[in-house]
């Protein structure tokens, strides 16, 4: 069983319609990179999958319908969200931060451990834990965003462009880092990124989106090489 | 410069903190055995208007929401432990979280509708709650006395005190002032408290990150009128008689008053605020009992104007003005494992601790 399957997905925000048929699976502990230019429907499909935007299609999680689905009961179920722009909280410290990461967790000596090794994992986070967030530099937050979104124990990591606004040097760290989680926690990604060749780097498949539908699919080394997307992604 | 440095955590911080907590609570005890009578019932009053400002302020000020309709909450509370009191054998302690609990119930009824609305909206309808509270209370002669009222007995004192009743009422009100402060603190400081913030910072990603927003401010709305409901449980307690008159529309507008007033979300200020809206009518009516209406609405301005944290952000402010508390410097981890330049340690102070309400 397939940890996501979408079929058909269409979204609207109020009568404009932004995707159109959106077809997507992620095997468990697979990472599939979503392609497209702006406005294709990558964030979109994001945000359908955790129930802020009104669909038809059908998601399913884990063989459940998430149609319908509030983002609260969604992100409970396994699935974590970095959104667009870190996401980070920024009035509250880097600690509380991650205690709000672990929010529906009950195994507090787990939670406990779980943060130490984000600490280890992220040390500029344990440097900076009395912190706000909001006194953060970008990469930091970012780095946060994703240690939040994973104390939750997700199953699937949404990821909305991690690279954005980032130096070449914290993009490195922050993909070795979900490289890491992949091998170690097994853990599903959905990668948006406008950094193709980086996304097509770590992801196992790829999907190109067009004017809110699936143009194109395949294993991510296969994509790497079509004609259409080496120009129109990668540059060469 | 502050005169004073202290390391947040360390010793001398702790003794800090809690030498002025011991003083304060010796002071509050002290004062109704250097004062008179009536400025004992004063002094209730306060304590009544605290514990309400308390609520509204976590509302105010960790939700955003404004409430022009605490003034019904209190009036339910207090007409709850006035009714139980004077039509049944219910021990006056028990009163308290009947009180509690049933403006808890009705902030929920209410909450869960009110809380679709947003600002303005959440605003006018808690106006209508408020304008209505007056009419439903001379109407429903039965349960409230109608016009006339309710005449409350008041908690005897307890035999092994030798207090007068004044002097009980007050030490009565403050025991359960404190405890409803410090459940306050802890509420705002733990789970909830960060939740809020993070509602504040951004709702979407707080629903993405498994928090029930919806639940979390509807519980923050009955909790909220909970606090009100206490509150006015004590005020019929210190009064000994409830009427209508005493649960105007006004009220609502003191409570907020308090809560601008004192500074949004802070323990300290809710304090402040009830010592505001408690003490300047009463000096300044001796005055002209016009000057009442005129002080309030300058100091609101003002507050607003020129001390955007209230009366407790000033205090915080001078304060540090004699003391100032640094964070510890942080402990490098030995798994550090590239401390180059840029993400060494800033030291000293953490960015803008203030904004916090």
């Amino acid at each position: 069983m397939s940890l996501l399957e979408i079929e058909g997905l269409t979204a609207s925000y109020g009568p404009v319609r932004a995707l159109h048929g959106v077809d997507l699976t992620v095997g468990a502990g697979q990472v599939v990179a979503l392609l497209g230019p702006n406005g294709a429907g990558k964030t979109t499909t994001l945000r359908a999958v955790c129930g802020m935007v009104r669909t038809t299609g059908t998601i399913r999680f884990a063989g459940r319908d998430l149609a319908g689905t509030a983002p609260e009961k969604v992100a409970r179920l396994g699935i974590g969200h970095v959104p667009e722009g870190r996401g980070t909280f920024g009035s509250l410290t880097v600690a509380e931060n991650l205690r709000l990461g672990a929010y529906g967790r009950k195994d507090a000596a787990a939670v406990r451990s779980d943060t130490d090794e984000w600490y280890s994992t992220f040390p500029r986070l344990a440097e900076r834990r009395d912190q706000q967030a909001g006194s953060l530099s970008g990469g930091e937050q970012q780095m946060l965003a994703i240690a939040r979104a994973l104390l939750g124990r997700p199953s699937l990591l949404l990821l909305d462009e991690p690279s954005l606004g980032l130096a070449p040097l914290v993009v490195r760290e922050v993909f070795a880092v979900l490289g890491r989680v992949r091998a170690e926690r097994g853990t599903g990604m959905v990668l948006v990124e406008q950094n193709a060749a980086l996304a097509l780097e770590l992801a196992d498949t790829a999907y190109v989106l067009e004017a809110g539908r699936t143009v194109l699919s395949g294993p991510a080394a296969e994509i790497r090489t079509e004609e259409s997307v080496r120009r129109a992604y990668l540059g060469y | 410069m502050s005169l004073v440095t202290v390391v947040a955590g360390s010793r001398a911080h702790r003794a800090l903190r809690w030498g002025t907590i011991a003083a304060g609570t010796a002071v509050a005890l002290a004062v109704p055995f250097n004062s008179s009578p009536s400025l004992n019932g004063d002094l209730t009053l306060v304590l009544c208007y605290a514990v309400a400002a308390a609520g509204l302020g976590m509302l105010v000020g960790y939700a955003g929401q404004v409430s022009l309709g605490h003034g019904a909450f209190f009036a339910v509370g207090a007409y709850t432990a006035a009714a139980l009191l004077a039509k049944t054998d219910l021990h006056w302690l028990l009163a308290l979280p009947a009180a509690a609990a049933v403006t808890f119930a009705l902030g929920l009824a209410f909450g869960i509708p009110a809380l679709r609305l947003r600002g303005i909206y959440l605003a006018l309808v808690t106006l209508a709650l408020a304008v209505a509270a007056g009419p439903v209370l001379k109407r429903a002669e039965p349960v409230t006395g109608g016009v006339s009222g309710l005449s409350v007995p008041q908690p005897p004192v307890p035999g092994w005190l030798a207090v007068d009743a004044d002097q009980w009422l007050y030490l009565l009100s403050l025991a359960v002032t404190g405890v409803m402060l410090l459940i306050a603190v802890n509420l705002t400081r733990g789970s909830l408290g960060r939740s809020l913030l993070a509602i504040r910072d951004g709702e979407r990603a707080a629903r993405t990150a498994g928090i029930d927003v919806a639940r979390v401010k509807t519980l923050l709305f009955a909790t909220a009128g909970a606090y009100a409901g206490v509150g006015g449980a004590l005020f019929a307690f210190a009064l000994g008689f409830v009427a209508p008159e005493s649960f105007t529309l006004l009220l609502s507008f003191t409570l907020l008053s308090a809560v601008v007033v004192g500074g949004l979300g802070t323990v300290a200020g809710a304090v402040l605020g009830a010592l505001f809206v408690v003490f300047v009518p009463q000096y300044a009516g001796e005055v002209d009992q016009a000057l009442t209406g005129i002080i309030y609405g300058g100091a609101l301005i003002a507050v607003v104007y020129l001390l955007p944290g209230g009366a407790a952000g000033l205090l915080r402010r001078l304060r540090r003005r004699l003391i100032d508390v640094v964070e510890p410097t942080p402990q490098r981890g030995d798994n550090d494992a590239v401390p180059t330049s840029d993400t060494a340690p800033v030291g000293g102070q953490p960015a803008a601790g203030g904004v916090r309400p």
